[in-house]
């Protein structure tokens, strides 16, 4: 026996090793498109986001202050320009919350890192330049040589771990922002809860009949419902969206509320079929001897136990209609581009801001935030509904 | 009105409408059509409750008729026929334009390659996630956190595999995770993955992926769960040992469930488009037949080769429809 236990105990860290590897690698992705939108744009260009935890070394480039300006005759001819890069460049809110540190610096683009921090540069002619390890400079020369722009110090500095709400209040609460997701956050949500809501009810009494009530042709029409399940939506867009600019709909919420509508009750259904046919036929027995309608059967006894089926339909359909894209590109957003939902700006963000991650991550982010709430809060009825809903 | 106020109140008018419907219709059939009192009282009730179920159920066949049935034929209706013509007859010709476009061949071939794979690896992952979660403590937290990319969108997850496969210059920081390990372990430069023809097809497949294996392992999980444990018992006293039970014993018994959940992965591969459209929207040899038909439809505004292009797909999904059809109708017996 021990030789069994010892072997089984070696097979179950294989198990949990190989559950964290898998694991590890599904979370990741997401991970990373989360960890990027906390970041500010300099540290999502520096570094990679699973550097984001340790500190980031980064090349910057900062100019002094304008010498015209600026600068402080010292007398015989020598002049002083002094400050903080930090602080002028907008890296650091003021003396006290530098949190930078330089590890070398230079003054030409040519050799960003030749001087060590508190080395005094001779740039020639008697003009020195010299900056410390937290940004202060002092730049001396003639009249002559401060004068002009200020002079340009490359830094090559190690930024501690720095995470901002920034991107989430420029995407989310800036009203001059163009590309904001507020608008198309509101939109989706026209869309979603309509197109959830009105379904599940055609859909319930539907399935009612089809689970307890006798009539010729019940065989043949769950088997339709069974087919139109898989019928790929993709064949019913030019149909129509030619039916709705022949009755008048057009573009529009309205036309994007009955599609989905359309489309999600072969679905509907048939879970909520499924479901219904599982109740107690005695409770349904019971009532009719009683002498209550259907009507009442259904609205008083089936609703109220079929609840964890309607419960998992409204959820994938919630999750189907946030995340769509297909039907509302077709139905709902038209030239004027004020019916966009999150989806379709995300993927128009892709072309135009490819390279800006701050931006990118931070809207997909929003537009997943929701789903992944209700995934996680409801979990249980998701997964229920998936056992029920694939075809056996 | 602001497109909240008319959300609310197409909730109002269509909630309110289905249950005045329903409500009234069974009203108007109980108390104004066939009464069940008088002299007539017995025949009536028996009349209306043959009529009954078409009230409840006519909103839904209505629905259903007009936004799946009718555009299965219409849509076969304009693949035959040419709108620049004013909508005349021209048999095949729309489809023979079809098969002389290269992007034809190169989006059924992709098809096929996505078919190959995302059912196949979607269904092994997720059976591999199933058996290992269901041994240990922590499982439920894998298990969801495994589950979770069901819930993001096909354009979200676009969102967060452009960020891994991004590339970067040679000289500068990569920060996409894939050319940081690639740099690491092998690679000289960095690769824009994306646009390796061929090898692109797998990155875009490895998204849905992704998306589709913990619909593979909760499925697959409930099912190996259902397992008798005598069978298992009785492989273990024979001395089988862990491989051969889960492949000898576990597997045959819950093959049933693993084909259904190959065929439900394969209806989504063959509808798939926002992940190619997202990413690279068929550029670089990555054209799906999706794709293929929503740039004939809405970019070349060619509805004929459109349409022929979704009729494919559905030509396609057709066994797998006749399949579940085949076994609802034989499980109803």
């Amino acid at each position: 026996m021990d030789h069994i236990a010892g072997r089984k105990s070696g097979l179950s860290w294989a198990v949990h090793f190989s559950a964290l590897a898998l694991v590890i690698v599904w979370v990741l992705p997401t991970l990373g498109l989360l960890v990027s939108s906390f970041r500010t744009t300099d540290q999502i260009r520096s570094s990679g986001w699973w550097a984001a935890l340790f500190p980031a070394v980064q090349n910057e480039t900062y100019r002094t202050a304008d010498p015209d300006e600026a600068r402080v005759d010292l007398g015989d001819g020598i002049y002083l320009v002094s400050g903080n890069i930090f602080v002028e460049g907008g890296a650091a809110a003021n003396l006290d919350e530098i949190v930078r540190e330089i590890s070398a610096w230079g003054a030409s683009s040519r050799a960003i890192d030749a001087y060590q921090p508190d080395e005094v540069a001779d740039l020639g002619e008697g003009e020195t330049l010299t900056v410390t390890a937290r940004g202060d400079y002092e730049w001396r020369g003639t009249a002559d040589q401060i004068e002009g722009r200020g002079a340009r110090i490359f830094v090559t500095v190690s930024a501690p771990p720095d995470f901002t709400l920034g991107n989430y209040q420029n995407v989310l609460f800036d009203p001059s922002n163009r590309e904001g997701m507020s608008k198309a956050f509101f939109n989706t949500l026209t869309v979603t809860i309509p197109a959830t809501i009105i379904p599940i009810l055609i859909a319930a009494f539907a399935a009612y009949a089809l689970a307890w009530m006798e009539f010729p042709g019940r065989a043949l029409l769950i088997a339709a419902v069974v087919g139109l399940l898989v019928v790929p939506l993709q064949l019913a867009l030019i149909p129509l969206l030619k039916l709705h600019n022949d009755i008048g709909i057009g573009k529009g919420y309205l036309g994007v509320w009955l599609a989905h509508t359309g489309f999600g009750l072969p679905l509907a259904i048939y879970l909520l079929r499924n479901y219904m046919v599982g109740l107690p036929r005695e409770v349904i027995e019971n009532a009719r001897v009683d002498g209550a309608t259907e009507f009442q059967i259904f609205t008083r006894i089936i609703l109220p136990l079929s609840f964890p089926a309607l419960a998992s339909f409204a959820i994938f359909q919630f999750l189907w209609t946030w995340n769509d894209l297909l039907v509302a590109m077709v139905f709902l957003i038209d030239s004027s581009g004020e019916t966009t939902v999150m989806t379709r700006q995300l993927v128009e963000m892709m072309g135009t801001r490819g390279g800006d991650w701050e931006i990118l991550a931070t809207s997909a982010f929003v537009s997943i935030a929701v789903p992944l709430a209700v995934f996680f809060s409801l979990q249980r009825y998701l997964v229920r509904g998936l056992l029920a809903g694939s075809v056996k | 009105m602001s497109p909240i106020m008319q959300a609310a109140l197409t909730i109002v008018i269509g909630v309110g409408g289905c249950v005045g419907y329903f409500y009234l219709s069974n009203q108007i059939l109980d108390r104004v059509l066939f009464p069940a009192r008088g002299a007539n009282a017995g025949r009536n009730i028996n009349r209306a409750n043959a009529i009954r179920p078409w009230l409840f159920l006519f909103p839904a066949i209505f629905a259903l008729a007009l936004y799946l049935a009718y555009p299965v034929f219409e849509t076969l209706r304009l693949s035959l026929t040419d709108r620049s013509l004013g909508g005349a007859f021209v048999g095949l010709e729309n489809y023979a334009r079809m098969t002389d476009d290269p992007k034809f061949w190169e989006a059924l071939r992709n098809n096929f390659l996505w078919l190959l794979i995302v059912p196949a690896a979607s269904t092994a992952f997720g059976l591999l996630a199933a058996q290992l979660t269901d041994r240990i403590r922590w499982g439920n937290i894998a298990k969801s956190l495994i589950f979770m990319p069901m819930a993001i969108s096909f354009v979200g997850a676009a969102v967060i595999f452009k960020l891994v496969y991004d590339a970067r210059p040679e000289d500068v920081a990569q920060i996409g995770i894939l050319n940081a390990v690639y740099l690491q372990l092998c690679g000289d430069s960095p690769i824009t993955w994306l646009t390796v023809p061929f090898w692109n097809n797998i990155f875009l497949i490895i998204v849905l992926i992704w998306i589709q294996t913990g619909f593979a392992m909760v499925i697959l999980s409930a099912a190996l769960r259902g397992i008798p444990e005598e069978t298992i018992e009785a492989a273990i006293v024979d001395g089988a040992n862990p491989f051969q039970i889960f492949f000898k014993i576990k597997v045959p018994q819950i093959a049933g469930t693993i084909v259904v959940v190959w065929t439900t992965i394969t209806i989504v591969v063959l509808k798939v488009f926002d992940i190619v459209f997202a990413m690279t929207n068929g550029q670089w040899e990555t054209q799906v037949l999706a794709n293929y038909m929503y740039d004939k439809l809405f970019r070349a505004n060619d509805w004929g080769v459109g349409s022929a292009a979704a009729m494919v797909i559905m030509i396609l999904v057709l066994p797998i429809l006749v399949w579940n059809v085949y076994n609802a109708r034989r499980e109803m017996r």
